[in-house]
């Protein structure tokens, strides 16, 4: 079995895809911001989901396959927000998980960028006006980058996340 | 000793209860409290299991399913003083719904034993946010339950957890390595969507049962496609029908898929994560070139499906089909030789088939521990009805069963995509909804279980009404017992072997 493996990865070629642009869109949205801090060329990124559908959670997941290969770019995702460069947050902000978001950013240390993934996150989606939802991710912690799609595909998380990359570098 | 009638007959002849009007498919009856009472007695010595529990702001409903004769029932009854005897008495996964509707409708169950409060964590502007009256606001402080003992100690895990996944809070007390009692703590993605629900239109409605849990979307949007046209009386056309069946399978295929990687992973064997996820992003970009979507999100709707399959989509899916099924059993084949995650997967995370009964836990949980049902099968749906296709049952009820169940199914959703296929009839996909009231109720099997939605329409077709309730419910109390005894580093293993929803669960 294995012998059949290596031959098929052999003749295969990879499957990785080649490597997005930065998005143009986030680069404007990051261009004014970029002095404050310069990372190198690496980040760390902590997820938090805020009240997402875990729709969004799939596709940040999918930038970790192989197809997107997020790591061969320097970005990793990592566990604790004490470790982490980039807070990653989807979903509108419940009431309930308002507390958590905050406390985690508060966790990040300076200099910190957040990015806000999913139309939840940037307006609060199908959700805004719930009593449950507390608001936009932008209402409780600074958002530098706001990616925007139902859920936003592996391709634009890329893009953005090639942009926020870019201007640290 | 059981009970020797039928639900059915139950309610009808013992109870002499008619049903009411406008309640489909399944019947609705309207009792008194001393009914409910004897239903409750009842329900003691049968074999009903609990399919949903949920409220209106002066009403509960109650739906069952006699496992003798698959047949469905669900039972009302008028809040007045705004209390009803508990189900959870008789029935225990019905406990977090009760503490769910006290939350959110104020309605008291009678005898409930666990009075905390569930989705409101004491930050919400007001309380009881559905009921006719809501009230003040009340901040409250949340009691684990205790655990006394020499050498124990807490670790507490979350809402925010290590991976990319949903919130929500886990209360280990451990002796050592071994877990004494984990306790579950939800309630933290609670976005108020049944709320969000009311007085919109059905399309509306729909975008949000879409959203309901992302990974189940297109099972979501189907039960609550069919919830509302039961309670129209309205059939989609043919096409659509077995669209639909055709995207819940992909879905279904998606899910397993990286459900298995994820396992492996947790058993430190990234190698086979890196395989499935392949083929998961596989089935993604299929969906995408064929739907126009990467989940299928918002592509089923009242009245059929939103967009035709691409015309070189069935083409596509069929190669998906052959690609997957070869790579598939390249992965199954590692797992099955590999001891080193054998002996991490066997005997761990074992849960009981009398509690998978008890709690009536569908889904690969709830088959990994010889409960057999399937709602593909009974009741049954269109086109499923007319479908051949194996259900696996198995008997281990630890994590290697749950992956067992899972890689049985991805086979039988493969070929049952193959046959779709070849059996896809011509015509319409969409066809207009009548905006006739009504009462429907609808249960599709999504791939972590059965979904059950219900829907109350007003005469304009708006909803009056929604209620969804994720297979969730009755997992995530199964997790509980599952960890016991196991060891602290095996709870991401357990817990991704269930993989419940938490926003599904949360509403």
């Amino acid at each position: 079995m294995w012998k059949t493996l290596l031959i098929t990865n052999l003749f295969k070629g990879p499957y990785t895809d080649a490597p997005p642009s930065p998005s143009t869109e986030a680069l404007a949205e990051l261009v004014d911001k970029a002095a404050r801090r310069r990372l190198g060329r690496s980040l760390a990124i902590r997820e938090v989901d805020a009240g997402s559908c875990n729709g969004c959670e799939l596709e940040i997941q999918a930038i970790n396959n192989i197809y997107y290969d997020v790591e061969r770019f320097g970005i990793r995702f990592v566990a604790s927000p004490r470790h982490a460069d980039v807070l990653l947050v989807t979903g509108p902000v419940t009431h309930n998980m308002r507390e958590a978001l905050i406390r985690t950013w508060h966790s990040v240390p300076d200099p910190k960028w957040v990015v806000a993934a999913g139309e939840c996150a940037c307006g609060g989606g199908v959700f805004a006006g719930s009593y449950a939802v507390a608001g936009r991710v932008e209402d409780f912690v600074p958002v530098d980058l706001h990616l925007s799609g139902c859920p936003p595909t592996p391709t634009h998380l890329l893009e953005g996340l090639l942009a926020l990359l870019t201007v640290n570098t | 000793m059981t009970f020797p009638e039928t639900l059915a007959s139950w309610l009808r002849h013992d109870m002499g209860l008619i049903p009411v009007e406008r309640h489909r498919p399944w019947s609705r009856f309207e009792v008194s409290e001393a009914q409910w009472w004897r239903l409750m007695e009842a329900m003691e010595v049968s074999r009903w299991s609990l399919l949903g529990l949920w409220a209106e702001p002066e009403r509960v409903y109650l739906a069952l399913r006699d496992d003798t004769d698959e047949d469905i029932a669900v039972v009302s009854l008028l809040c007045s003083e705004g209390r009803f005897p508990a189900v959870s008495v008789v029935r225990p996964a019905a406990q977090r719904l009760e503490r769910a509707i006290h939350d959110l409708f104020g309605l008291e169950a009678v005898g409930l034993t666990d009075s905390r409060p569930w989705l409101d964590h004491g930050v919400w502007k007001g309380s009881r946010p559905l009921a006719a009256v809501p009230g003040p606001a009340v901040r409250r402080s949340y009691a684990f339950l205790p655990v006394e003992g020499e050498g124990l100690h807490q670790i507490p895990v979350g809402p925010v957890h290590a991976g990319i996944i949903e919130p929500g809070h886990f209360r280990f007390h451990a002796n050592g390595e071994a877990v004494v009692r984990l306790e579950e703590r939800l309630g933290y993605v609670h976005k108020g969507i049944e709320g969000l629900m009311q007085g919109r239109s059905v399309f509306d409605a729909a975008r949000l049962a879409a959203r309901i849990s992302g990974d189940s979307t297109v099972a979501y949007g189907f039960a609550f496609a069919r919830a509302v046209e039961a309670a129209l009386g309205f059939e989609a056309p043919p096409r659509a029908v077995w669209l639909r069946a055709l995207m819940a399978e992909m879905e279904r295929l998606a899910n397993h898929l990286g459900d298995i990687g994820s396992i492996c992973n947790d058993a430190a064997f990234p190698v086979l994560l890196t395989r499935c996820h392949a083929l998961r992003e596989q089935v993604a970009r299929t969906a995408v070139a064929c739907f126009g979507h990467r989940l299928m999100m918002d592509r089923i709707v009242p009245g059929g499906v939103a967009v035709d399959l691409t015309p070189d989509g069935a083409e596509r899916i069929r190669r998906l089909g052959t690609e997957i099924k070869g790579a598939f059993a390249i992965v199954m084949e590692i797992y099955d030789n590999r001891n080193s995650l054998l002996d991490r997967m066997v005997g761990t995370g074992v849960i009981g088939s009398h509690l998978v009964h008890r709690f009536g836990a569908g889904g690969f949980v709830g088959r990994a521990a010889m409960r057999d049902f399937d709602a593909r099968r009974t009741p049954s749906y269109p086109p499923y009805d007319d479908l051949d296709f194996i259900v696996p049952v198995l008997e281990g009820g630890d994590v290697n069963a749950r992956v067992g169940v899972r890689r049985e199914e991805i086979k039988e959703s493969l070929k049952l995509m193959a046959v779709i296929l070849d059996r896809l009839p011509e015509g319409p996909v969409l066809e207009p909804v009548p905006g006739t009231g009504g009462e429907g109720m609808a249960l599709v099997e999504g791939f972590r279980g059965e979904i059950l939605v219900w829907v109350r329409l007003a005469a304009d077709g708006t909803i009056l009404r929604c209620h969804a309730r994720d297979p969730s419910w009755f997992q995530w109390p199964l997790l509980e017992a599952a960890i016991e005894g196991n060891i602290v580093a095996d709870f991401p293993l357990c817990n991704k072997s269930f993989n419940c929803s938490y926003s599904g669960h949360d509403l």
